[in-house]
């Protein structure tokens, strides 16, 4: 048989149909929903009388307009009418939703992959453009629109044209103190913000071997800020054993069977990809981002580039404009940029493993003066589980704010911002304009890199950082 | 959804790149649960000054471009957050034709859904078109039938499009009532799952 890339096996095993100049329709395995992306979708459901296809297939949690202190008294009349409208129309419709009190709930992106939702081989949609980061699991993931939200409610597939594939294959080991979002933006930074579009990404290569469960997300979650439909990692035993026992994943025997399907899923030796491109990790440093794309990125001991560096027209103008947004000039060197605020949250670096990291930074050491910095971990689980460990204590000790979970400050659609002309260093995945607040200026940097910001009050290279001068 | 056949209008030329869905729609407009009336919170803040006036530099505040129904743009047009509701206030504000050079995937499939038609043209015949339409009324004509875009000066280009698409969008097709046309298929590939 004709060696295969993983993605063309997971659409091969979807394919409802495939006829002459149609997109294929495909059969979708999980459908997350979350309150901003969902209303109108089931108005449309009500409006026509169509019912949901597979309940049972879909799961629902709300995480974008959650406020991060008071989860129990939310002031926003709006946004309190779009969480309440995702509540009454799972119960219409009979579809399961880790709800503002559930122990399950979270950013959506995080509690798929906690509960053992997020599986290998699955295809898996959202209203969300990061669904990507289930691609982690060597699950075809990926993020539609509302209308595409309520054709899967109703019908359980989607019209998708097959998608071309790319190898990005990532050579070598990181250093230490390089991170899997350090990889991430180093390959948006060399190939650009779009040189993923209309592909699908497969992840390869040694340094993406040694990562854990956690990171690989971290690196599929960011697939969309290089245009892509979707990136992925084929699964191995780190996959297998970050899933065995959790709440969705099948137990016992059913697991052995399971893994076996899994294991045949993996690209095989030969396959062909449409495209390839590679990046040497030794050459990775710690990232920075000082633009208003997620490609806009160097080293920390890089500088802000000028216009005049542009490879092309277009590019001459995104760093203009750019530059201008962010209040920079050409030159300026990454390590005297300073910060008012610091967030370390989102779902490309919420997780237990990220908020490790930013506590061993925290840990005997104080926030700069004048820098507002918190803490949001992705789910209520994270959040216990740091507790558990004492990393609250950590971070409140050196002057972080520790709140509870949600999307928070990573778009700001809660009562969370940055107040106009100020900047932030943010652990999430976009630095859009306005994206953290109107008039806000983003720094897209590691869990580790945005602590080290916090306590030095501007980018330092989190590997030189002097030793913690606070007695404990 | 109406159906585009045939669309005449005026342009409005936005010479950006990478511009995103947040500036599109910004989120604090995200929280309503309807389905209309975004068009009023289009661009909002560029479009607006911090007093709530109209900010005159804002391209789409030209007077030339008042009544655009055709808005020209730059790479990678419509990337970021897959909010569809950008080509709701893209439409509920009047647009119908976008032009491009390349745009995001999730953007590009949301437009059709909405009885918008995302145009990519070469980025040379792009830049044309801006200069043509810069700080003036300038018309443009676009036959989805045959593919074409006019002006009323000699320009001339052709473009790709998808067929399924099209069809979609000359007849003003639901992709949910079409795809219920194949309920026995999808049946079909559910009783093959449980067995
Ligand atoms: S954390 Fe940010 S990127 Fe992730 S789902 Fe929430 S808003 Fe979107």
């Amino acid at each position: 048989m004709q060696p295969k890339t993983i993605i063309e096996k997971i659409w091969d095993n979807h394919t409802i149909l495939s006829e002459e100049g149609k997109p294929d329709l495909i059969y979708i395995d999980l459908h997350m929903v979350h309150e901003v992306t969902s209303p109108q979708a089931f108005e449309g459901l009500r409006l026509s009388g169509r019912a949901v296809r597979k309940p049972e297939l879909t799961f629902a949690t709300m995480d974008h307009n959650v406020p991060t202190d008071d989860r129990t008294n939310i002031k926003d009349a709006i946004a309190k009418t779009q969480m309440e409208t995702l509540s009454k129309n799972c119960k219409e419709f009979g579809i399961e939703i880790a709800d503002l009190d559930s122990p399950d709930n979270g950013i959506v992106h995080v509690i798929g992959p906690e509960l053992g939702l997020t599986q290998p081989g699955k295809t898996i949609v959202c209203g969300d453009s990061h669904t990507s980061t289930h691609g982690a699991f060597g699950a075809l993931a990926f993020g539609i629109g509302t209308s595409e939200v309520e054709h899967v409610l109703a019908t359980q597939s989607l019209w998708q044209s097959t998608p071309k594939t790319m190898e990005v294959k990532v050579n070598g080991r990181l250093a230490p103190g390089v991170t899997a979002k350090d990889i991430i933006l180093a390959i948006i930074a060399k190939h650009g913000v779009d040189f993923g579009t209309g592909y699908v990404l497969e992840y390869t290569g040694e340094a993406i071997r040694g990562l854990t469960m956690e990171e690989r997300m971290t690196i599929c979650n960011m697939s969309i800020e290089a245009g892509a439909r979707a990136g992925l990692i084929s699964p191995d035993q780190v996959t297998f054993d970050y899933l065995e026992g959790r709440e969705k994943v099948p137990q016992g025997e059913a697991f052995e069977e399971a893994v076996a399907e899994w294991k045949a899923l993996a690209t095989d030796e030969g396959a062909v990809y449409d495209a390839v491109v590679e990046i040497d990790s030794d050459d990775i440093e710690p990232m920075v981002t000082w633009g208003t794309n997620p490609s806009q990125g160097v080293g920390i001991h890089g500088t802000v580039p000028s216009p005049d560096d542009a490879k092309n027209e277009a590019d001459r103008k995104a760093i203009k404009q750019s530059l201008e947004y962010m209040d920079l000039t050409p030159g300026t060197k990454m390590t005297d940029i300073s910060v008012e605020h610091v967030f370390i949250g989102s779902c490309t670096n919420s997780r237990l493993s990220d908020l490790r990291a930013a506590a061993a930074v925290a840990k005997g050491r104080k926030v700069a003066e004048g820098v507002r910095a918190m803490v949001v971990p992705g789910s209520q689980k994270v959040k216990i589980a740091a507790e558990k460990e004492g990393l609250d204590n950590i971070f409140k000790e050196a002057g972080f704010d520790w709140r509870e979970s949600g999307c928070s400050m990573c778009l700001s659609m809660n009562p969370d911002f940055v107040p106009e002309g100020e900047r932030c260093a943010s652990t999430s995945n976009r630095n859009f304009e306005g994206r953290q607040g109107k008039g806000a200026r983003t720094h897209l940097v590691s869990p580790a890199m945005a602590a080290a910001a916090a306590v030095a009050g501007k980018f330092v290279d989190v590997r030189t950082l002097e030793e913690p001068s606070v007695s404990k | 959804m109406e159906p585009l056949v045939k669309h005449v209008g005026n342009t409005a030329v936005l010479p950006r790149v990478n511009v995103d869905t947040d500036q599109i729609i910004p989120k604090q407009f995200l929280k309503r649960v309807e389905r209309s009336g975004f068009g009023q919170f289009l661009f909002f803040d560029w479009r607006f000054l911090a007093d709530g006036s109209d900010n005159p530099d804002f391209e789409l505040n030209q007077e030339s471009a008042k009544d655009a129904t055709v808005l020209i743009s730059d790479h990678n047009f419509g990337c970021g957050s897959s909010r569809e509701h950008a080509p709701w206030a893209l439409q509920d504000y009047g647009f119908r034709v976008v032009i491009a050079p390349s745009y995001a995937d999730i953007f590009y499939n949301n437009c059709f859904k909405n009885g918008i038609l995302p145009i990519k043209l070469e980025e040379k015949q792009v830049y044309t078109l801006m200069e043509k339409g810069k700080d003036k009324v300038y018309e443009l004509t676009v036959d989805l039938e045959t593919q074409k875009i006019t002006d009323n000066d000699g320009f001339e280009a052709g473009f790709e499009i998808d067929s399924y698409w099209k069809q979609m969008l000359l007849n003003g097709w639901d992709e949910i009532s079409l795809t219920l046309q194949y309920e026995d298929k999808i049946s079909d590939y559910e009783k093959k799952l449980s067995v």
